[in-house]
């Protein structure tokens, strides 16, 4: 059963048997705007917490999204790259990001769970 | 907030009531999008008439029996040879040609002239038209003025419902249509469109009126500056600055031949002397290869890896369907179709010089 995380950078985790898929929140998708463009990591690609993961654009801005817990990418979500604006429609859904093998499932322990993500974001 | 100078649009509770996301511009905080989001805001503005407020912009009356000289000293322009209602794209210039302001110059009558000026730059122009005014016999008087644009296909209809007749006023003309009002037909998309600065109660009953008809939609900021790029319209701080002169930047146009060879206006010489040189940079439209966005600030390099020039704006294109961005290229690699490359976090993105403006303008001119 897949447990779900946030972070304060308004990132979500869907972990199950070791792998996070990782996404942007509906807050997130909300501030950035209309995607047009989302730069994929490349598979195999290992990340520290705090590094860039993905690049997503809007059509005025660039921003980071970071790796939320070390790991390594397993895969990237490839729709994105003709239909970037599935982040915005289904920002927890089909607009998944990446997914990634966790080195260090302690880390977890640091996320908030979805009530107090609510409560984060006011 | 204590110790916060930013300054507030007078309609911003219209603003908030429509659902604006604000973010900050030029010392203002400004909507930047409104819950249509930029991508449709942007695609409306082309179809039908968007609204937008620009009263972060200024307007400058310059009057006076010696109105025309002191516009001649303060740029590049024929004042005397406008026509009564005749707007004309000017700038201001440093005594280096480098272009500390554009501006839009109408003749209002015989003597009298309205100066519309940048936001960001309101507050040295006053400054700059005061110091050339005491040497004139002639009066600067910033005015106190909600300012909006409506743009698009159908803001001419959308006016004229809400009482509005603009009928036989041309692309770059301005009148007072009524007592304390400005307008003119000109703004910043590439549409037709209009320009219109008002006492603030007069605003707040057109607003309503304009927001009643269902082809017209609030545009914020991000939307007015795709719509702008995409027309190959510059913006003073991005695009050009105190360090570009009108040459370079590709604007010689808008200063007529006599006043290139004669005109008093400061800056002049230096302004020659770049002419006669030939700019070492040219602004050019810049089509990256793919869906990658360019922005602003990023390298230009050569085929061969040379340093080549540098992005000043960039984005993506809704009209287009493609990124879009603006930048300063070596003159010999500024032809359309010549390949070069952006720095983008690392990575070298093809980017082809592409003519401006990316969409077609669709100025009413006659």
């Amino acid at each position: 059963m897949a447990t779900t995380y946030f972070t304060e950078d308004h990132e979500w985790l869907r972990v199950e048997g070791g792998i996070a898929t990782v996404g942007i929140t509906d807050y997130a998708q909300e501030q950035l705007g209309d995607l047009v463009f989302v730069e994929l990591p490349a598979t195999g690609k290992k990340l520290a917490k705090g590094d860039t993961a993905v690049v997503v654009e809007s059509v005025k801005a660039a921003s980071d999204v970071y790796a939320p817990v070390d790991g390594e990418i397993t895969e990237a979500n490839g729709t994105l790259s003709s239909d970037p604006s599935l982040v915005n429609s289904a920002a927890t859904g089909a607009g998944w990001l990446w997914k990634m093998k966790l080195a260090d499932e302690s880390q977890l322990a640091g996320l908030m769970d979805e009530a107090a993500y609510k409560a984060h974001i006011g | 907030m204590t110790g916060d100078d930013t300054k507030h649009l007078p309609l911003e509770d219209i603003h908030v009531a429509a659902g604006a996301r604000f973010g900050a511009f030029a010392g203002w905080s400004m909507p930047l999008t409104y819950p249509a989001g930029v991508m449709k805001e942007h695609l409306h503005t082309r179809e039908h008439a968007g609204l937008f407020d620009i009263s972060h912009m200024k307007l400058f009356e310059v009057s006076g029996p010696e109105a025309v000289a002191m516009l001649n000293r303060a740029c590049p322009l024929d004042a005397g040879a406008l026509e009564v209602s005749q707007s004309k794209l000017s700038f201001f210039l440093n005594e280096a040609g480098g272009i500390l302001d554009d501006l839009i110059v109408t003749r209002l009558g015989d003597i009298r002239f309205m100066v519309v000026a940048n936001a960001g730059n309101a507050v040295a122009d006053e400054k700059h038209l005061r110091a050339l005014a005491a040497d004139f016999d002639a009066k600067v008087e910033p005015l106190d003025r909600v300012f909006l644009a409506i743009q698009g296909p159908e803001a001419w209809a959308a006016l004229s419902r809400a009482g509005i007749e603009t009928g036989s006023l041309l692309f770059m003309h301005g009148v007072e249509p009524r007592q304390n009002w400005f307008m003119s037909r000109s703004g910043y998309t590439g549409e037709d469109g209009f320009e219109i600065g008002l006492p603030e109660a007069d605003a707040r009953d057109l607003v309503a009126k304009l927001l009643g008809d269902e082809r017209v939609l609030w545009i914020g900021l991000a939307a007015r500056d795709s719509l702008r790029l995409e027309a190959g319209l510059c913006l003073h701080g991005q695009d050009i600055t105190p360090e570009t002169d009108p040459a370079s930047a590709g604007l010689m146009w808008a200063i007529p031949k006599e006043i290139r060879a004669t005109g008093a206006f400061i800056g002049a010489d230096a302004l020659r002397a770049a002419v006669e040189r030939g700019p070492a940079q040219k602004r050019v439209g810049l089509k990256p290869d793919g869906r990658q966005p360019v922005r602003a600030g990023a390298a230009l390099f050569d085929v061969d890896g040379n340093p080549a020039g540098h992005v000043t704006s960039g984005g993506f294109g809704p009209s287009a369907g493609h990124p879009v961005a603006m930048g300063y290229v070596a003159t010999p690699l500024g032809k359309p179709g010549t390949r070069v490359f952006a720095d983008v976090r690392g990575t070298r993105i093809p980017v082809d010089i592409n003519s401006l403006p990316f969409t077609p303008h669709r100025y009413r001119k006659g």
